[in-house]
C-alpha cells in the first residue's frame, strides 16, 4: 500500500465518524427540511407538493407569523447589545489587581451558569409575578409596578431582562481580552495627556474589536433560538397575547403542537436565512470598526 | 529582592485599606453582584418556607417557620414515578452523551489537527459551518427520521447523534492539539508507534485538560436540555429532571409553589457542585474558545 492512500485512510478513519453524523443527522436532514418546507405535511399523511405558498403564507396571510418575527427582532436587538454593553462594563471594573477579583468573577458568572436551565426559567417566572421582588422592589423606591404577565411587551421585556442577566460568559471572554491588553498602550497615553474617555475609545474598544465581533455574532445566533425561557415562562403558550412567542418558540408549536409540518420547515429556512444575513451585516461592518494588530491596524 | 517586593506589596495594601475610593469600588461591584444573585438567594430560602407564605413573606429571605416539608414533598414526583427516578433518568442521559462526546470528539479533532489527507480543508471548512447552523433547521426532519426508526419515547435520538462529533468541542480540542510539539509524534513513531497509537498513547493523555473541559460543558448542556426530552421522551417513566420542573409547572397551584422551588434547587445543585470543583477548566474553556456557558 502507498503512502499516500495510508494517509487518507488513516485520515478518514479518525474524521469518519464526523462524515457519518454530518450525513445522517445534518445534510439529510437539511436536504429533506427544504423539500418539507415546499409541502404541505402532518406526519401522518404523505408530504404533498404546494409550491411556493408556504413562504408566501408566512409573509402575507399569518400575522402571527410576523408578530413574532418582530418580537424576535426586539428580543436579539434589546437584549444582545445590552448584554453585551453590561459584559464590557464589569469586565472593566473586574480588571484590577484588587485580591476580590476572583471571587466578584465568579459571582457575576454564576448566572449564565445557570441561566439555560428550567430552573432559573421557573425562578423568573416567579420574581416577575404580581407579587414577586422584583415589584416589591419596584414599589420600594417609589415606581409604579408593572403587571408583567398582563401586558405582551412588559412580558418581552421580562425576557430581555433574563437574557440580560446572563452577561457573565461573555464577561470572562472581554476580561481575557482585557488582559490581553499590552499596559504600555495605556501609560503611553496617560504620559500624552489621554483622559479615561480616550483611552476608551482609542485604546481599549479597537484592542478587544476582534472580541467584540466573535461575540456579537455567536450572541446574535444563540439569542434568535432562544426557546427553553419563552417556553417555560409562558408555559408553553407564548402568552400573555403572544407578547413571548419567541421564533423559535412558535416554529416548535407549528410543528409539534398544530402538526404542519412544512410551514415549520420553511419557517425553519427563513430563520437561517436571517440568521445567514444577519452574520454577513456583522461581517461586513466589522472591516469599519474591527481593528487586527497584524494588519498594522486602520 | 523578593522580601522587598513583599513589604512593597504589604505597604501598599495597608495604604490602600484607608483609601475611600477602594471601598465605593467594593461597594459598587460587590453590592451588584448581590443584586444579581440575589433572586437566586430568594429561590433557595423561599424553598425552605411554607408554601403560602411564600408571597406573603416575599420581602424576606428568613423563613419562619423553616420547614424542609417541601423537599419531601417535591420528591414524591407525580404519580408512581419520584424525583430521584427523573434524576436517575438525566444521570443516565448525561453519561451517554459524556461517553460519545469524549470518545468521537477526540478522535476528530486529532484526524484534524496531525494528519495530512486529501480533503481535510473541505471537511475542516464543513465542520465550521456546522457550527453556526441552528437546531430548528434539523429538528423537524430528524424528528421524522427518528420517528420512521421506531426510535421515539427511548433515549436513543437523544444520545446517538452524540456519537457523531459536536463541532464546538472538536474545534476546542483542534485547537488544543495544535498546541502541543510535533516531535513527540515523530519521536513516537520512529519507537514503532502507529497512528492509533500516536492518537491513544502521546495525544489523548496530553489533552486531558481540554477534555475536561469538553466533559464539564457536555454535563452542563445535557442536564440542562429542554428541548430534545421534550420532543422525543413522552411516558412521565423516562422523563428528565428539566421535564420533571417543566411538569411541575403546568401542574402549579397555589399549594405546591414550595415543592417545585424545592426541586428547582435540587436540579441547579450538581451544577454548582461541578462548577466549583472544576472551575479552573469552566472559566478557562470560556476564556480561551468562546464557548456559551
Amino acid at each position: 500500500m502507498n503512502t499516500q492512500l495510508r494517509r487518507n485512510l488513516w485520515g478518514y478513519f479518525f474524521i469518519g465518524p464526523f462524515i457519518l453524523g454530518f450525513l445522517a443527522f445534518t445534510i439529510i436532514p437539511i436536504l429533506s427540511s427544504l423539500y418539507f418546507s415546499f409541502t404541505s405535511y402532518d406526519l401522518f399523511s404523505s408530504p404533498r407538493w404546494i409550491g411556493i405558498e408556504n413562504y408566501t403564507k408566512m409573509f402575507t396571510d399569518d400575522p402571527r407569523y410576523l408578530h413574532s418575527l418582530r418580537i424576535t427582532f426586539i428580543y436579539v436587538f434589546g437584549g444582545v447589545p445590552l448584554r453585551l454593553a453590561f459584559a464590557l462594563l464589569v469586565a472593566m471594573l473586574l480588571n484590577t489587581a484588587s485580591r476580590a477579583v476572583g471571587l466578584y468573577r465568579t459571582m457575576y458568572y454564576l448566572p449564565s451558569l445557570i441561566g439555560g436551565s428550567v430552573a432559573v426559567a421557573i425562578m423568573w417566572r416567579n420574581i416577575f409575578g404580581d407579587e414577586g421582588i422584583v415589584n416589591l422592589a419596584l414599589a420600594g423606591i417609589g415606581l409604579e409596578t408593572v403587571r408583567w404577565f398582563g401586558d405582551p411587551t412588559a412580558a418581552l421585556w421580562m425576557l430581555i431582562c433574563l437574557s440580560i442577566w446572563q452577561f457573565g460568559s461573555s464577561m470572562l471572554i472581554f476580561l481575557a481580552g482585557l488582559k490581553s491588553i499590552p499596559q504600555s498602550y495605556y501609560e503611553a497615553a496617560s504620559v500624552d495627556g489621554g483622559n479615561f474617555i480616550q483611552k476608551f475609545f482609542k485604546i481599549t474598544i479597537p484592542m478587544l474589536s476582534p472580541v467584540i465581533l466573535f461575540n456579537a455574532i455567536m450572541q446574535t445566533i444563540a439569542a434568535f433560538m432562544t426557546f427553553v425561557p419563552a417556553f417555560i415562562i409562558s408555559k408553553g403558550t407564548g402568552g400573555p397575547l403572544d407578547g413571548t412567542l419567541l421564533y423559535s418558540l412558535y416554529l416548535f408549536k407549528q410543528g409539534f403542537e398544530f402538526f404542519n409540518m412544512g410551514y415549520a420547515s420553511a419557517m425553519a429556512w427563513v430563520m437561517l436565512i436571517i440568521i445567514a444575513i444577519l452574520t454577513s451585516i456583522i461581517f461586513i461592518s466589522s472591516r469599519f470598526w474591527v481593528h487586527y494588530e497584524s494588519e498594522g491596524g486602520r | 529582592m523578593r522580601a522587598s517586593l513583599e513589604k512593597n506589596y504589604q505597604y501598599q495594601r495597608s495604604r490602600s485599606r484607608i483609601k475611600p475610593k477602594k471601598i465605593i469600588y467594593h461597594l459598587l461591584v460587590g453590592g451588584f453582584a448581590i443584586l444579581l444573585l440575589y433572586p437566586v438567594l430568594w429561590l433557595l430560602m423561599s424553598s425552605f418556607k411554607v408554601s403560602e407564605q411564600i408571597f406573603i413573606t416575599a420581602d424576606s429571605l428568613i423563613p419562619s417557620p423553616f420547614v424542609l416539608g417541601n423537599y419531601a414533598q417535591g420528591w414524591e414526583g407525580f404519580g408512581e414515578y419520584s424525583f430521584g427516578v427523573f434524576i436517575k433518568n438525566t444521570v443516565v442521559f448525561v453519561i451517554f452523551v459524556l461517553i460519545g462526546h469524549l470518545i468521537s470528539c477526540s478522535l476528530i479533532a486529532f484526524g484534524f489537527a496531525r494528519l495530512k489527507f486529501a480533503g481535510r480543508g473541505f471537511w475542516f471548512a464543513i465542520m465550521i459551518m456546522t457550527l453556526m447552523l441552528p437546531y430548528e433547521v434539523v429538528m423537524i426532519p430528524q424528528y421524522i427520521i427518528f420517528a420512521k426508526l421506531g426510535w421515539l419515547n427511548s433515549l436513543a435520538p437523544l444520545v446517538v447523534p452524540a456519537f457523531f462529533g459536536h463541532p464546538f468541542f472538536i474545534f476546542l480540542l483542534v485547537q488544543f492539539i495544535r498546541t502541543i510539539p510535533r516531535d513527540l509524534d515523530e519521536a513516537a513513531r520512529i519507537d514503532g508507534c502507529n497512528t492509533f497509537g500516536i492518537y491513544y498513547r502521546i495525544i489523548l493523555p496530553l489533552i486531558t485538560p481540554a477534555l475536561a473541559t469538553t466533559a464539564i460543558f457536555t454535563f452542563y448542556w445535557t442536564w440542562d436540555n429542554l428541548l430534545g426530552p421534550v420532543l422525543y421522551l413522552n411516558s412521565p417513566d423516562k422523563y428528565t429532571v428539566s421535564m420533571a420542573l417543566n411538569m411541575f409547572l403546568s401542574n402549579e397551584t397555589v399549594s405546591n409553589w414550595g415543592a417545585m422551588f424545592a426541586m428547582s434547587i435540587v436540579s441547579l445543585v450538581p451544577v454548582f457542585i461541578i462548577f466549583f470543583i472544576f472551575q479552573r477548566y469552566v472559566v478557562e474553556g470560556i476564556s480561551t474558545s468562546g464557548i456559551k456557558g
